[in-house]
């Protein structure tokens, strides 16, 4: 069982792989066929949750990741409403992370793009996400727990994805609604039915695999397992040899696409999403799937990082591209570290006395 | 045969509660498990330490019965 679930999940990352490198060919920004993060933050933006005007877009793979896999887990039994474990908690958890994310300037399968396209600045990234896990793990070994989830309608289950359709009929119908960036990286995006189909794909793919960035790293500290990782082994192996292909590939850490050489503060933004990427059960592409899965705690997640984006624009504390963030942000980073590791012990020495 | 009841909770805490009960139970422990990425993962954790595992459908849940 092992070898086969090891197989699926590198088919599936490969095709994340490929079809990154073939979304940035056809329009979106440098190593950047797909973010969670970033496409979060520019669909805060077009929505008007922040004004950053290089920001905005209704990205239509984060849609297609949605009912990808709300369509496959209805399909194949696996759609299961429920919630209830710690939602305000999780939501704090989420905008966190992406705070931790804007500063490195992508999120974890941002990452392993930027590290297939060369940019040694996502290394740095890596290892930074390593320790977040790390310290996350030491949490969970010694009995961290969010709390369990009870069973839930399937009219609170159905509720985030219908968001998601409604989101995307409404940006297909009535585009004046939303902001859209003139120019930087919220400007530059593949065609709407591309980027969908993408995002469709990969949504089917990632639901039926449990392909998580954190979850990977996360099994082999807890359990020595290595399936989940070969999935992230895969996604980085198909855009080496995309990036390659398409003669885009540059190793070095200076001029790299959206992204800043500070390797203090890339270290530092992955280990908040390393940390509350484990504190959360899965990194920001797996809380997407569970949230289209039926997980109320999960769509809060989302909703927390997506006010996480706003605030991030709203407060500066988003890196910019080349230099890196500014004070605001690196004050955000060290105060999340410090709330999520307070959070983490707070929870485990509950845990551990009603133990 | 102990039970374990990991109903209500997401990966990974099932496979490490999963791990915690085989070290006070290492003869072998029923499992309760109410998501298939759980089930899986429990299944695979048993599985490498050299157990034998049997999976039972009920309703919205899986019994693993994981012994030597």
């Amino acid at each position: 069982m092992g070898i086969r679930d090891k197989g699926k999940l590198c088919i599936t990352g490969a095709i994340i792989g490929a079809a990154a490198v073939v979304l940035t060919l056809l329009g979106n920004p440098g190593n950047m066929g797909f973010c969670i993060a970033c496409f979060i933050r520019d669909t805060a933006g077009a929505l008007h949750l922040h004004t950053a005007p290089i920001v905005e877009y209704a990205r239509p793979e984060i849609i297609g990741i949605i009912l990808g896999a709300f369509a496959i887990s209805a399909v194949r039994g696996d759609f299961r409403p429920r919630g209830g474990s710690s939602p305000v908690l999780r939501f704090i958890i989420g905008f966190i992370v992406m705070i931790g994310a804007l500063v490195f300037l992508g999120c974890p399968l941002r990452m392993v793009l930027r590290l297939g396209g060369g940019d040694l600045n996502a290394l740095v990234g890596l290892l930074g996400f390593i320790a977040g896990i790390g310290i996350g793990c030491i949490f969970l070994n010694n009995g961290f727990s969010l709390g369990k989830a009870g069973r839930q309608s399937g009219l609170e289950g159905a509720a985030f994805p219908s968001s998601a359709v409604l989101l995307f009929v409404l940006f297909l119908a009535f585009p004046s609604l939303f902001l859209f960036s003139e120019s930087g990286p919220g400007s530059m995006h593949a065609p709407v039915a591309a980027a969908l189909g993408a995002g469709l794909a990969v949504g089917v793919a990632a639901e039926r695999t449990r392909l998580c960035m954190a979850g990977g790293i996360r099994d082999i500290f807890l359990v020595r397992d290595f399936t989940l990782i070969s999935g992230f082994a895969a996604i980085f192996a198909a855009s080496l040899i995309g990036n390659i292909a398409a003669g885009s590939f540059r190793i070095g850490f200076a001029d790299q696409p959206i992204s800043h050489p500070m390797h203090l503060w890339n270290f530092l933004g992955m280990l908040a999403v390393g940390l509350g990427s484990v504190m959360l059960g899965g990194c920001p592409l797996r809380q997407l799937i569970l949230a289209a899965e039926g997980s109320s705690d999960s769509a809060m997640a989302v909703l927390g990082m997506m006010a996480g984006a706003a605030a991030a624009h709203n407060f500066s504390l988003a890196s910019s591209a080349g230099t890196g963030p500014g004070i605001n942000g690196k004050i955000a980073v060290v105060a999340g570290i410090i709330i999520l590791l307070a959070a983490a012990a707070g929870v485990t020495y509950r845990e551990r006395r009603k133990a | 045969m102990r039970t374990l009841d990991t109903s209500g909770y997401s990966c990974p805490e099932p496979v490490i509660m999963t791990k915690k009960a085989l070290k006070e139970s290492p003869e072998g422990i029923a499992v309760i498990v109410d998501n298939r990425a759980s089930k899986e993962n429990v299944t695979r954790y048993a599985s490498a330490l050299g157990y034998s595992v049997e999976a039972a459908e009920g309703s919205g849940c899986w019994t693993l019965r994981i012994s030597r």
